[in-house]
């Protein structure tokens, strides 16, 4: 069923699926490498990774579905939503490009999504907090990967260090939107339910920073940045054919199943 | 693809949870001990198969030779008193 707009769901099941959304959306992305990665070994690494971030949303979206109460499953949340009802932030939905630029924005993600979950670990929702608890060892592998391979290609030859860079420059205007708070955030901050993402910003940075230095990359001054508006079901260009290339098989075959 | 060098190979022992020693569980491509350690760790425990991993330089490895099975192995063959099957065990005694 596909059910009431995001907007007007609990905020509590807002708020999950912002997360959950996250998750499924780079989940997806990383998907694509299957079979395109550059050596077999790394095929199953950044599949392992979606994996991880897929068995996240699945409890998040399904978490949602119970407060809304209103029938709806993870799936219908996956695959009968349409785009402006999906509420992830715009840097995870950013094509893939080169193995480098996913890399960078692995980077960029699990070094938020790491640093989110530690606190929303205690949260008094026992749900979101039982979920980032359980995941916080999946992100921590999933940041050392990620800074491993930064290091590897900004530290490399020449054309690894070009490629790093130019996948760096080209997410870093979607990095800020990843520290923006809002109303409902607020909220649910002041119940103790939710992470104040403004207050990750700053050792964001000097997580991220170090990993730059030590790849001798270096993080763009006086770069755009994006308007942003995922949260509110605003999106790029890229994500509809995300949407289309997740949703087609589940619409088409409504209640398919493995 | 034109003239890429392809990584070294590395042997990947695992100890599962159980186990007692490290078993030879396969090889993979990798450029280094610390991302061949990270791949074996991918490729070769994604279903908890165990809680240690050895990764070895496949070149570092000395193999004995098919050609040498006869010399090497056959002589074993035809000893059976080497096997501890000719003694009488005490009782009480169970993990032998």
């Amino acid at each position: 069923m596909s059910g009431a707009p995001t907007a007007q769901l609990p905020p509590v099941a807002q708020y999950a699926l912002r997360l959950g959304d996250d998750a499924l959306i780079l989940a997806q992305r990383l998907g694509e490498w299957a079979a395109n990665a550059p050596e077999l070994e790394e095929d199953v690494a950044l599949t392992n990774i979606a994996l991880d971030l897929l068995g996240q949303a699945r409890v998040l979206l399904t978490h949602a579905g119970k407060i809304e109460a209103a029938g709806r499953t993870e799936d219908d949340f996956a695959f009968l939503r349409d785009e402006r009802d999906f509420v992830n932030v715009q840097l995870v939905e950013q094509p893939n490009g080169d193995f480098a630029q996913t890399i960078a924005r692995q980077l960029f993600f699990t070094a938020y999504q790491r640093l989110l979950y530690a606190r929303l670990a205690d949260s008094v929702d026992p749900t979101l907090s039982g979920v980032a608890g359980k995941a916080i060892k999946e992100v921590d592998y999933h940041e050392d990967h990620a800074a491993g391979w930064t290091r590897r290609l900004g530290d490399g030859t020449e054309e690894s260090h070009r490629r790093m860079q130019a996948g760096v420059d080209r997410l870093w205007p979607y990095v800020d939107e990843l520290f923006r708070t809002d109303q409902l955030e607020q909220r649910l901050v002041a119940e103790g339910i939710a992470v104040d993402a403004s207050g990750l910003r700053e050792e964001w940075h000097k997580r991220v920073t170090s990993v730059l230095d030590e790849a001798t990359l270096a993080a763009p001054e006086g770069s755009w940045t994006a308007p942003g508006g995922g949260r509110r079901g605003l999106h790029t260009e890229a994500f509809g054919y995300l949407l289309a290339e997740m949703q087609h098989l589940h619409r088409t075959h409504q209640g398919a199943r493995w | 693809m034109t003239d890429r060098r392809q990584w070294p190979l590395w042997e990947v022992f695992v100890r599962s949870k159980r186990g007692l020693s490290h078993n030879h569980v396969g090889s993979l491509h990798a450029a280094d001990a610390s991302m061949a350690l990270r791949m074996a760790r991918d490729v070769y425990t994604r279903r908890q198969e165990g809680v240690s991993i050895w990764v070895v330089p496949a070149a570092s490895i000395t193999a004995s030779s098919p050609d040498e099975k006869d010399p090497f192995f056959e002589p074993a063959g035809d000893k059976v008193y080497r096997h501890p099957t000719f003694y009488d065990l005490p009782e009480g005694v169970e993990h032998l």
